[in-house]
This record gives structure tokens, C-alpha cells and sequence, in this order.
């Protein structure tokens, strides 16, 4: 009999190895309770947060918690069943509605993840005789759709305008419909994709432009449509795509578009219709949050002031982080030695990041991430800047 | 030099022992995953590099079949006659 698990050989001796070498298991570290947005108990302790995606706090917002309440109390906790079948409820077809909405579309879908989102929209939209051109420090989701799909996939180089350019323009004799994919902000980087230079190529190439703005929803843009808000560029993003997950702080995806024919793409997305929908009351929660967000616009202001300072903070203590400054901010370290020894200092210090690994960073560095909160005080950055300027100095670094 | 396998081939060597850490004994036949400790990642940033050189973009789906250093460099031969 052939050993189903002797594939996983290489995978588990990665594994081993990295878990012998630390003194706790990165890939098991349990937040005991949140204790607000900014802590939570980790190991007994109280520790500051700095690993969510949480950007605006709302995960804890009173309006979206009572109105989840509420709703489980009214409608119950689930609906056991598909958008297609018994899953699609009144509050479904509100949800879709004050997003198209908010995002100025005709139109909206709400998937139940935004992983889903994004397999449910690419593999609907391209087919085998298609190609996807994907910026090469795509999120995984990004790529699983486009496996899903059947399409030719071509990445171009990260943020590189010029070499997207060069890849349309060998596929000029290419029959079928072309489908660019980025991001807004990275999510391991925080880097900002130049969507304004990507809609200009796409329009003089006749290709179609998709924005996952994940981690961008709700943190930039005057209004918090994103980068493409931000940029100006709005008009020449066919697609957007995104999660409720981070600055909403519930659960679920969306995609918006203005384009008529993603109509019938509820009849053929797989990843819309063989799921179960989203439950009620967090239907109820992601409205509350959408309404906190458009409500209180100072939210995104003063992430964007606890970004710079948690950005400058850690260049000032010497670490190397990227050049943009975002609410997703990594500081780059050589080996992955360094790097979960560094991890584990700063969560015996008081400070949770996430520790990132190649293969899932790009050039085969490992990555501190770190992710802000506009729930942050200023003395919680500065408490978080001042551990790593220690465990730095500790290192050597 | 790059209008045939054999030319593509050897371009793809002399790049990859630009990296130290690549086993100096390579050669055509070598295994781009078992052989250079490739990981898929590291596959795909490679290939990103000789495009460029030849002017080609490779799909993805076309690497899931490539094993030896003979066989990218058929494959980008293909899509270098299919283009030009
Ligand atoms: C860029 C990007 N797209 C999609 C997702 C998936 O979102 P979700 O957590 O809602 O499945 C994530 C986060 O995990 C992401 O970073």
C-alpha cells in the first residue's frame, strides 16, 4: 500500500525543524480571549496586538455585536443552505445592496469568505480558451482561482508596470479575453499596488482589470473604497474583490462590478453556489460595521497616523521595513533562525506579530509582520517600537 | 545561441550557476526540484528571469510538466518558434 502521507516527507522534516528550534509552536499560538481590539491573553498574559488584521477595531464594535444579538435572537444562527437554494435571505439581498452602494456599482455579490470571493469571481469570469495575468505576490486565493478556472496563467513582476506591459503585449495575437489581477495593499508586505498605471495599460490592451482590495477596504481612499479610490482610478477597475474580514471584523467576501453579465455568474460560480451562506446575525454585523466605518471616517485617519508612527518607529531602531507606509508594516530579516528566535522574544515580551515563512514571502526572506490598529494608542506603538529596538539590540541586529 | 534547445539549455545553466548556492555539476539532465532544492516558489521566479531573455511568458499550467533543466528549456523553445 502506498503511504498517502510519504508526500508530506519534505514538508514535515520543515516542520520538525522549525518547531525544535523554537520554544513555542508559531503555528499554535492561541489568543486565549481579546480583552479589547488592541489586547488579548496570550499564555496567561496580557499582550499587546499587533498580528490581527483588525485595522479599524471593529471586530469589537458595540454597534456590530448588538446587532448580531439581536439578529441570532430573531432569525436564529444559521441557514443552512446555499445562495442558489434555501440559503438566501432578505438580509443577503440588503447586504449586496448597501455595498453596491457603498462602492458606487450596480452590482454585488457576497460570498461566504473572501477566499471564496476571489475563487468564486475568477473562475467564473475565465475559462481555458482565457488568460489571467497575475501580479506575481498574489495571495494564494488569487492563485487557487485561477487553477480552478482552467485559464493560462501568467504572472507578471510585482508592481511592475512596464513588465505587465511587455506580457500583454505578446499575447496581442491571443484570442481570448485577458483578465489582470492585483491587489491594493499586499498582504505581507503592505506594499500599494499602482492600480492608476494598471488601468491605463488595460484600457490601451483591451484587457479587463481585477482589484482584491482586502486589506485596503475600509483603510484608504477618502470614503474607504481603497486604493482605486485613493488613486483616482475607480472607473477603470472592472472588478473589485474583498473581505469582511479585516477592517469589518466579521467574516465573508464580496465582489463589485458594474458590468451586467456578472448576473449570471451566480449561476455558475462554484465557489457561490456549493457553500452554505453566511449566517444572519453576521450579515447583521458586517452592515453594523460598514455603517461604524462610513460614520466615523476619523477611524481611518488615525490608523493612518498610528501607521506612520509604528513605520518610523521601527526604521528608527534600525530594523528594515518596507518603503511603504500602510497598516500592513513587515520588517525583513535574513534567516529563518533569526527570525523565529526574534518572534519569540518579542511574545515573551509582550507583543504578538506574525511570523511569516517562505515559501508565503516573496523573495525567500522571512518576514515580521506586523499590522496596526486605528484601536492602537499612541503608548501601545511606542511600548510595541521599543520591544523590537530591545529584542534587535538582543540579536545583534 | 538561443534559437535552439541546446543553445536555450545552456543559457539556462550559465544562469543558474550565477547562484552559489546551485551544485556546480549541473546539466541538462538535471532535476530543477530534486537535484537544485527548488521549491515551486523559486521554480517560478527562476523561469520569470530567462523570459525576459528570450522574450517569452510561460504559463503556468506548462511548468506542472517540466522536471529537467532539457526539459524548460524544450518548453521555452516551443513558445520562442510559436511567437516568433
Ligand atoms: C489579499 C487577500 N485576499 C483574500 C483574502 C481572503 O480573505 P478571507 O479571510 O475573508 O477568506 C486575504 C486574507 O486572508 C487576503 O490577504
Amino acid at each position: 500500500m502506498t503511504d498517502i502521507f510519504a508526500k508530506h516527507a519534505g514538508l514535515r522534516e520543515a516542520y520538525e525543524g522549525l518547531t525544535a528550534a523554537s520554544p513555542r509552536n508559531p503555528f499554535e499560538v492561541v489568543i486565549e480571549r481579546p480583552i479589547s481590539a488592541s489586547v488579548g491573553i496570550i499564555e496567561g498574559r496580557e499582550t499587546l496586538l499587533f498580528g490581527t488584521n483588525n485595522y479599524l477595531g471593529l471586530s469589537q464594535s458595540k454597534k456590530a455585536i448588538d446587532a448580531a444579538v439581536e439578529t441570532a435572537e430573531t432569525m436564529g444562527v444559521g441557514t443552512t443552505g446555499s445562495r442558489i437554494a434555501n440559503g438566501t435571505f432578505g438580509l443577503h439581498r440588503k447586504l449586496e445592496a448597501k455595498l453596491a452602494e457603498f462602492f458606487r456599482r450596480k452590482h454585488c455579490m457576497v460570498f461566504s469568505t473572501g477566499y471564496q470571493a476571489n475563487l468564486g469571481t475568477i473562475s467564473a469570469l475565465v475559462n481555458k480558451d482565457d488568460v489571467l495575468l497575475l501580479d506575481a505576490d498574489s495571495h494564494a486565493s488569487i492563485y487557487d482561482g485561477a487553477k480552478l478556472s482552467g485559464a493560462q496563467v501568467i504572472r507578471f513582476r510585482h508592481n511592475d508596470p512596464v513588465d505587465l506591459e511587455k506580457r500583454l503585449a505578446r499575447l496581442k495575437d491571443h484570442p481570448g479575453a485577458k483578465l489582470i489581477v492585483a491587489e491594493g495593499i499586499y498582504s505581507m508586505t503592505g506594499n500599494v499596488a499602482p492600480l492608476d498605471k494598471f488601468v491605463d495599460i488595460k484600457t490601451r490592451y483591451g484587457a479587463y482589470l481585477m482589484a482584491d482590495e482586502a486589506h485596503s477596504f475600509g483603510v484608504l481612499g477618502d470614503h474607504g473604497r481603497g486604493v482605486a479610490e485613493m488613486q483616482g482610478c475607480e472607473d477603470g477597475i472592472d472588478f473589485v474583490v474583498g473581505t469582511f474580514s479585516k477592517s469589518l471584523g466579521t467574516v465573508g467576501g464580496y465582489c463589485v462590478t458594474d458590468h451586467d453579465g456578472v448576473d449570471l455568474m451566480r449561476l455558475c460560480s462554484r465557489p457561490y453556489m456549493f457553500t452554505a451562506s453566511l449566517p444572519p446575525e453576521i450579515i447583521a454585523a458586517t452592515m453594523a460595521a460598514l455603517e461604524d466605518m462610513q460614520e466615523r471616517p476619523e477611524l481611518r485617519i488615525k490608523l493612518q497616523e498610528n501607521a506612520a508612527r509604528l513605520h518610523a518607529g521601527l526604521q528608527k531602531v534600525g530594523l528594515k521595513t518596507g518603503e511603504h507606509v500602510s497598516p500592513v508594516v513587515a520588517v525583513t530579516l535574513e534567516t529563518v533562525d533569526q527570525a523565529v528566535g526574534f518572534w519569540n522574544a518579542l511574545l515573551e515580551n509582550g507583543v504578538y506579530v506574525n511570523l511569516s515563512l517562505p515559501p508565503a514571502t516573496p523573495d525567500n526572506r522571512p518576514l515580521l509582520r506586523c499590522s496596526v490598529m486605528a484601536a492602537h494608542s499612541p503608548e501601545e506603538i511606542d511600548r510595541a517600537v521599543a520591544v523590537f529596538g530591545e529584542v534587535a539590540r538582543h540579536f545583534g541586529l | 545561441m538561443t534559437d535552439s534547445v541546446a543553445g536555450i539549455s545552456g543559457m539556462i545553466i550559465e544562469k543558474l550557476l550565477a547562484n552559489p548556492k546551485v551544485p556546480r555539476d549541473i546539466d541538462g539532465n538535471s532535476k530543477i526540484v530534486e537535484d537544485l532544492a527548488f521549491d515551486s516558489l523559486a521554480v517560478m521566479n527562476f523561469v520569470m528571469e530567462i523570459e525576459d531573455e528570450l522574450d517569452v511568458s510561460v504559463p503556468l499550467d506548462k511548468l506542472a510538466d517540466i522536471r529537467t533543466i532539457n526539459d524548460l528549456a524544450a518548453c521555452l523553445h516551443t513558445l520562442k518558434v510559436a511567437h516568433a
